[in-house]
């Protein structure tokens, strides 16, 4: 049945209190997409730059990792590069965060964890997860660049 | 495809009416309600009520019973057994979905909001129309189905264990709480049942006398009626009888598991 247009629809997302279960599920559809999108089209230019050529790769590793100073670029390019970072930090949150929902979803799969506490604390636990396994990834990244 | 804002007509205006509690009152509190008049033509709105608590029973349907009655009796709502059994008085409080007669007042913060269950067609104020779960309900087949004549003379039998089995689900009062919680069911419940029907329909799979367990899962086999569940557990979290649908839901897949492999 559709919605009948003569009807006022009731409050739904607008009025709705969350819950972290209902956060970590939209995150789930939200952090794949971005993954699937975001990650998916650097991915692909760094795999074909790497592919084509040392200048096409050269052109990614200057806009995206290091500004190159003999550039007239230069300072274009590190700002992209700057984006680029935050960028790869969302990035890496999403991969980890889409990670650790999706363990969650395979143990809800076989009939676990569906007690409120349970539940509650698993949803939880893969926020927890995905900030610290963020933290660590990029303290190991800049860590080793310095 | 999901629409998130609301239709046009379904815009809640920011004005409304505003009832004030006696000047001598002493615990106060303030009532928001979803209002909405078929017949003035005009989008809905929120009016204020102000309460004396001291002069109110506990619960949330004691304040709507008590507006009506002495503030406001044009305020429309469902209500019947006061007492967690009929389901009738489902709607949303202060952003969650429960019966007004088993939510207390003095659970709820500040200014309770109500409004009726989410994503609904409304006929009046806090009246949703509900035909549609209800169709939906009937389509499960929510009967005994057997081939097997019955043994004669007698009922069918059941054991404790196999009568076990349906407690978590026979409590169900089909209140539609847990339905009208669920984003899935927002967005598609044209065609997703949604948690309280599939939780009927594991209660009818989980019925050691109901003969009809492949069928039933085949009706269900379908990338809407069943698998629109994504395991957001609002269900879980608002059913006013503490049952688990989300939980129903995935025994049922297992189900389709077991008998695919």
């Amino acid at each position: 049945m559709a919605h009948n247009p003569a009807r006022p629809l009731s409050p739904h997302l607008s009025i709705w209190k969350w819950g972290p279960h209902m956060l970590v599920s939209i995150l789930h559809r939200a952090t794949g997409t971005a993954l699937a999108i975001g990650g998916g089209l650097i991915f692909t230019w760094w795999l074909t730059a790497a592919a084509i050529s040392p200048a096409a790769y050269a052109i990614f590793y200057h806009w995206i990792v290091d500004a190159d100073p003999s550039s007239a670029h230069e300072g274009a390019q590190a700002l992209v590069g700057l984006l680029a970072r935050l960028v790869g930090v969302a990035l890496s949150w999403s991969f980890f965060q889409h990670m650790a929902s999706g363990v969650r979803h395979l143990m809800l799969d076989t009939g676990a964890g569906y007690e409120l506490k349970v539940n509650r604390l698993g949803a939880i636990l893969t926020i927890v997860f995905s900030i610290v396994a963020t933290l660590v990834f990029w303290a190991v990244i800049l860590g080793k660049g310095n | 495809m999901a629409e998130f804002a609301l239709p046009k007509n379904s815009k809640i205006k920011a004005k409304g009416q505003v009832y004030k509690a006696a000047p001598d009152a002493k615990t106060k509190r303030n009532f928001k309600i979803y209002r909405y008049d078929p017949d003035s033509g005009q989008n809905p709105r929120y009016d204020r009520y102000e309460l004396d608590l001291d002069e109110t029973g506990p619960m949330v349907l004691d304040a709507l019973i008590k507006i009506k009655n002495e503030v406001d009796p044009t305020l429309t709502f469902r209500r019947s057994c006061r007492e967690g059994i009929c389901g009738s008085c489902a709607m949303n409080i202060d952003g969650k979905n429960g019966l007004a007669c088993t939510t207390a007042i003095e659970d709820c913060k500040g200014e309770v909001q109500i409004t009726p269950l989410p994503h609904q067609d409304v006929v009046k104020d806090l009246v949703p129309d509900l035909t549609h779960f209800y169709a939906q309900y009937a389509s499960i087949k929510p009967w005994l189905q057997t081939v097997t004549p019955a043994p004669a003379g007698k009922e069918r039998l059941q054991s404790p264990e196999d009568r076990e089995k349906l407690d978590g689900m026979y409590e169900c009062i089909l209140c539609a709480c847990c339905s009208t919680s669920c984003p899935s069911y927002w967005w598609n419940a044209d065609k997703f049942l949604g948690p309280a029907i599939l939780l009927q329909a594991y209660r009818w799979l989980a019925d050691s006398r109901d003969e009809m367990t492949g069928e039933r899962l085949d009706e269900l086999e379908d990338p809407f009626r069943l698998y629109r569940c994504h395991t957001i557990m609002n269900c879980a979290n608002v059913c006013p009888k503490g049952l688990n649908p989300a939980k129903a839901i995935a025994e049922i897949k297992k189900l389709q598991v077991e008998r695919a492999v």
